[in-house]
């Protein structure tokens, strides 16, 4: 039951296929305990409808159903989503607006209660549009949703405020788990602190700070799944202890990413012992000049910090020491709406010639009259890789005469110098779970449109490309106005300097199976279809 | 004696209430606020409206000197508050991580003492013989390497010893299991942590108590009982060492008040669930409450120790409470 | 906290002796007397010549990254190879020991100057001066370091100064209280009623009086905390807080080349932990000498 959200087919894009399951090699076996480590300290609650860590996620998804997914079995599908609750992939009627999933019957909670499509419904609206005095982390990223409503038990309605590719794939959001109605309207707090789904694996124990553990749903609605018998996640911060644990064998896998060093290592240590998966990552670092602070209210500034970075030569070279591999625009690189390499070549910072880029970068220095400018770099205290691109960069910038300091500072004063915009450039992240490019660029658009951009500049032609592009349904056409949007954030006004693509290796004990990468830790977390190829 | 005891007790309020004041100024200095670290932190909207709402709910919305007299007036009450970050007891959430640190901290110092004390005394009796300089050398390296390098290179270790000689590499369990529950599991967690974490406190205690021999050696009533002709060995035994151990008391005391909590990095590299992580935790995420349980606390440990090593010495010593 | 008294009158003695033996000769005297102090000693003087003429000495910019030469194992060109961004190791940890001894000297300079003015005003004032100094030196020992080190950095940030003031904060309690405790032993020394009598002022008698009576234990104290300066900036470093990239210093090449390289690449996480781990060797042996050689009453901590 699979569809694929074709964005050249006509109408909305979606044409039904039937996707073809990959053939396994070999039919999975029943049985054994998956002990994995969670890259993160404990969450702050398990109630991933106000939440937005994966520590969150990689914690608790098992436990829980959604209503649609990206395909399990090919998770590194940017177009292609399949229901988990719902029973088959709708045709949206009313010219676009109006979606109507059928949910499976028989589903059953883990406490033995039947989940209707009022609980469906419920939980969307808790996520969409909260009661007073709930926390839900996603209202603006369904602001296109009206109505959400469950007409009888098998059945839910999403109706929209207009016709928008951005609609589905924000749907399979992996943080909008499928909660009890009665629970939720009796106290919307309680699944802050208590786990009760209808996932495949059922909570048995959560040591704080230390380890979550669950066993196996004998109910679970997807035939024959899951395949373990249990499941034991550890709460590992420190990637010392992950890559010793996956070496010694204390745990099976790490879902988040190691750098590469420490694929490197495991390999030659591990040798046939450890496997490897890796995807690009719909997650980039990207650099924000503040726009009120000078001289970086001048475009020639900005793009002379753009020219400088030897993108092209910068990415393989980091690829081996740190998570990062692609080079992309604003799009992630995976999806048919990213820019070319030839399309990304005509903007600043591209250019296949670095030393006439770096030429070009002097003179715009030069003719600001910021020669030799030097300034600081707030980063955020994470190794990976923010840390080491942000030497890259002040590396780069050297080399054309700038000198510039590495600030880094934890999460919490990294987030409130941005706010306050107390900074002169700050490397950032935007990343995001599925990919979703129409509300994923949202992140380049003025702070008065979009409250999270630090780079305090206000430009209404920026707001007005990107309403062009989201508003447009045609895939050929939509492609050409992100274009647009594209060309006037990085080369005409270089609002925002994009470095590269993160690069996701996941690492594993070779007896691991059934698991395959996604771009984004955030999904394909619930761990049905993982099992264990060694006699127990 | 009972005046000097109380004394000792009222100066440990301003102390405590010190540390109070300088925890809340410092927690609120810290730019940022855990409300948009719980909300921003994995790349999503952060809607101001969601953030008033969390700092409404957690009482962060009130005048700075509201929240800090609150702050002392729970404590009054031992009422110690719920975390701002996942709105547990605070009590709760120390209560399940002290085990491990207090574990690893017992551990660690009784390595210390058998390692140290000896060593400590053997050094001082050979002073400048090849003997002592190996040991002094030896034991200035442990305070000289820096921790976490330490603790990783033996885990490195471990691993790479195992995998040699029985082919399948070995380290410690990363999670906890309490020693009553599973003894061996317990202790092949935390002996790892408990040597790096000794052998760093026994070179600090080694160093201690062979200067305090040496001292003591060199006191008149030594001199007089050599002269007596009592055999080394009693004079060593009975008189030399029980006098130089009292400092050795004193640092072994004081140490081991600042394992708990001050873990912070042997915690880290061995995936401890200890205090000294969850400080560090409480401090990134900028939940006060927590943050400002577990200085008291430490503070608190700290206060306590130093008393009862003041009031032994006074005991020990008449002098000192009659000044 | 139990820091007992030197012998004041013992301390003069020696130090008479040291001042009458001339310095050349005491010298020659402490290094034939204490080869470990003098090993020390000469450690300390090579980093600290590696720290004063690194411009010279390194064949490479420290920080310039080479990705035509990433993580190179030692050869003619790099002798102690080449790090993740291809930057020359020895060159890195030649400037990595200015840093060091930046660090090691200003936060123990620092911290130890305030430590010693404190202490000596509080032994000298007395009543409720001392008291509430006393207090606030509770405050501050008792006080996890961690928490004051996260705080200077989350605000002012990681450049190299503010690491050394982060660094220098815990030192200033307990440099306070040695050398309170010093100077209170000699506050009842007859030359300094005598000088009280004579109504000098309170900053001469502090100046000309009491503090030259300290300074043994001060020196010795200040050589301890040169070593311990420099292990917590690598102790900030694997906390992701001292002195960043692209700096070159020992504690951060350490940090992040510990956990990834050391068994892929070694030579990029043993050689700055060498560094670190000979200098503070370096600065206790010397510590250890001076002070037996000055003071063999006085106790370490």
């Amino acid at each position: 039951m699979a569809v694929r959200l074709g964005l050249w087919a006509a109408g909305l894009g979606l044409v039904a296929a039937v996707a073809a399951l990959p053939a396994e090699a070999q039919t999975p076996k029943r049985g054994g305990i998956l002990t994995y480590v969670i890259p993160a300290d404990a969450p702050p609650s398990f109630d991933a409808h106000r939440e937005t860590t994966y520590a969150t996620i990689h914690a608790a998804a098992p436990y829980y159903s959604v209503l649609i997914r990206v395909p399990p079995d090919n998770p590194a599908s940017t177009t292609e989503f399949v229901c988990d609750l719902c029973t088959e992939m709708p045709t949206p009627t009313d010219s676009g607006k109006t979606y109507t999933f059928k949910i499976r019957e028989g589903v059953k909670f883990h406490d033995g209660s039947k989940l209707t499509a009022q609980d469906v419904a419920t939980s969307w609206n808790y996520i969409v549009f909260p009661p007073k005095g709930v926390t839900s982390a996603r209202v603006s990223y369904y602001e296109m949703v009206d109505k959400v409503e469950a007409p009888d038990d098998t059945t839910v309605v999403f109706r929209l405020k207009r016709a928008t590719t951005a609609f589905l794939p924000a749907l399979a959001d992996p943080y909008t788990w499928i909660y009890k109605k009665e629970i939720l309207e009796k106290d919307p707090h309680w699944y802050e602190k208590n786990v009760m789904g209808s996932g495949p694996f059922k909570m048995v124990a959560y040591e704080v700070g230390q380890s979550i553990k669950g066993e196996r749903n004998k109910d679970y609605y997807h035939e024959g799944q899951p395949y373990l018998d249990g499941i034991i996640g550890i709460f590992a911060d420190k990637q010392s202890v992950r890559v010793d644990a996956l070496r010694a064998d204390r745990a099976a896998i790490e879902f988040r990413g190691l750098p590469p060093s420490a694929r490197d290592q495991l390999v030659k240590e591990g040798g046939k012992d450890i496997v490897v998966q890796d995807s690009d990552w719909n997650c980039g670092n990207i650099l924000t000049p503040n726009h009120k602070k000078k001289p970086f209210d001048d475009v020639r500034v900005r793009r002379a910090l753009a020219l400088a970075i030897d993108q092209w030569k910068g990415a393989p070279a980091l690829a081996k020491i740190a998570n990062v591999r692609t080079v992309g625009g604003i799009v992630f690189p995976g999806s048919p709406l990213a820019a070319t390499k030839a399309e990304l070549e005509q903007m600043a910072g591209f250019w296949p010639d670095i030393e006439k880029s770096r030429a070009e970068a002097k003179r715009l220095l030069k003719e600001a009259g910021a020669e030799g400018l030097k300034f600081e770099l707030l980063n955020r205290n994470v190794d990976q890789p923010y840390k080491f691109v942000g030497t890259w960069v002040i590396g780069e910038w050297k080399k054309i005469g700038l000198n510039v300091e590495q600030k880094v500072v934890p999460t919490g004063p990294w987030f409130s110098n941005m706010r306050a915009g107390t900074f002169d450039v700050a490397m950032e992240a935007n990343c995001q779970s599925v990919v979703n490019p129409v509300l994923d660029t949202g992140k380049y658009l003025p702070y008065k449109v979009y409250p999270e951009n630090y780079g305090g500049y206000d430009d209404p032609k920026s707001v007005e490309l990107y309403d062009k592009m989201q508003t447009e349904t045609d895939p050929k056409k939509q492609r050409e106005d992100m274009r647009a949007y594209e060309k006037h954030t990085m080369d005409t006004m270089v609002h925002e300097i994009v470095l590269l693509y993160w690069y996701r290796i996941v690492l594993a004990r070779s007896y691991v199976k059934g698991w395959k990468i996604s771009p984004s830790h955030y999904l394909n977390q619930d761990l049905a279809n993982i099992w264990l190829d060694k006699s127990p | 004696m009972h005046r000097y005891i109380v004394t000792r007790l009222l100066l440990a309020v301003p102390t405590l209430a010190g540390a109070a004041a300088l925890v809340f100024i410092l927690m609120r200095l810290i730019p940022g606020d855990v409300c948009v670290i719980r909300m921003g932190a994995g790349g999503a909207h952060v809607d101001q409206s969601m953030v008033d709402l969390c700092h409404q709910q957690l009482g962060l919305d009130k005048p700075m000197i509201l929240q800090f007299l609150n702050f002392l007036w729970s404590y009054v009450t031992f009422d110690f508050g719920t975390s701002m970050w996942s709105g547990n007891p605070v009590t709760h959430e120390i209560a399940l991580r002290l085990p491990v640190s207090l574990e690893v901290a017992i551990m660690a110092t009784v390595i210390a003492i058998v390692i140290a004390i000896p060593l400590g005394t053997i050094s001082a009796l050979k002073e400048n013989t090849w003997l002592d300089h190996v040991v002094r050398v030896t034991a200035i390296a442990g305070i000289a390497t820096p921790s976490f390098w330490l603790g990783i290179m033996s885990l490195i270790l471990v691993l790479n010893i195992s995998a040699m000689t029985s082919g399948k590499p070995w380290m410690p369990p990363i999670d906890y299991v309490p020693l009553w529950q599973d003894p061996i599991r317990n202790l092949s967690m935390v002996l790892l942590p408990a040597i790096t974490v000794g052998y760093r406190y026994s070179a600090v205690t080694m160093r201690l108590t062979r200067s305090a021999m040496l001292e003591v050696m060199r006191e008149d009533y030594i001199r007089t009982a050599r002269a007596k002709g009592l055999l080394e060995q009693i004079i060593v035994n009975r008189h030399a060492l029980k006098n130089a151990l009292l400092p050795v008391v004193t640092l072994i005391g004081i140490e081991f008040a600042f394992l708990i909590g001050g873990l912070v990095i042997t915690e880290q590299v061995f995936n401890l669930n200890g205090i000294g992580r969850l400080l560090v935790q409480a401090v990134q995420n900028q939940d006060n409450v927590l943050a400002q349980a577990l200085v008291m606390l430490v503070v608190a440990v700290f206060v306590v120790t130093n008393l009862v090593i003041d009031v032994l010495y006074a005991w020990l010593d008449p002098r000192i409470r009659f000044s | 906290m139990t820091v007992i008294a030197p012998n004041s009158a013992e301390t003069l003695a020696d130090e008479m002796l040291l001042r009458k033996r001339g310095p050349l000769r005491a010298t020659l005297d402490f290094c034939r007397r204490k080869p470990l102090g003098t090993l020390g000693l000469a450690i300390m003087l090579i980093m600290f010549a590696a720290g004063i003429f690194a411009d010279w000495i390194a064949p490479f910019d420290p920080e310039d990254n080479d990705f035509n030469a990433m993580m190179q194992a030692p050869d003619w060109l790099h002798v102690l190879g080449t790090d993740q961004f291809g930057r020359d190791i020895f060159s890195r940890l030649v400037f990595g020991a200015r840093t060091a001894m930046l660090v090691g000297f200003g936060a123990a300079g620092v911290g130890g100057v305030i430590g010693l003015v404190l202490g000596v005003a509080s032994a000298y004032f007395g009543g409720w001066f001392d008291l509430v100094f006393q207090r606030v030196l509770d405050v501050l020992m008792a006080f996890p370091l961690i928490i004051l080190a996260l705080a200077v950095v989350s605000v002012f940030g990681t450049g190299v100064f503010n690491v050394i003031v982060a660094i220098t904060i815990p030192l200033v309690p307990r440099c306070g209280r040695v050398v309170r405790a010093s100077a209170l032993a000699v506050r009842e020394v007859p030359y300094v009623d005598a000088a009280r009598a004579l109504g000098f002022g309170h900053t001469r008698i502090v100046l000309r009086h009491m503090v030259p009576n300290v300074v043994a234990p001060f020196l010795i104290l200040l050589s301890a905390f040169v070593g311990q300066a420099i292990l917590a900036e690598a102790s900030l470093s694997y906390l992701g807080l001292g002195v960043q990239e692209p700096v070159p210093a020992w504690g951060l090449m350490l940090q992040g080349s510990a956990e990834d390289y050391a068994t892929t690449a070694p030579w990029i996480a043993i050689f700055p932990g060498l560094a670190i781990v000979l200098t503070v060797l370096g600065a206790s042996l010397f510590g250890d000498a001076l002070r037996d050689a000055i003071d063999p009453k006085l106790r370490d901590r």
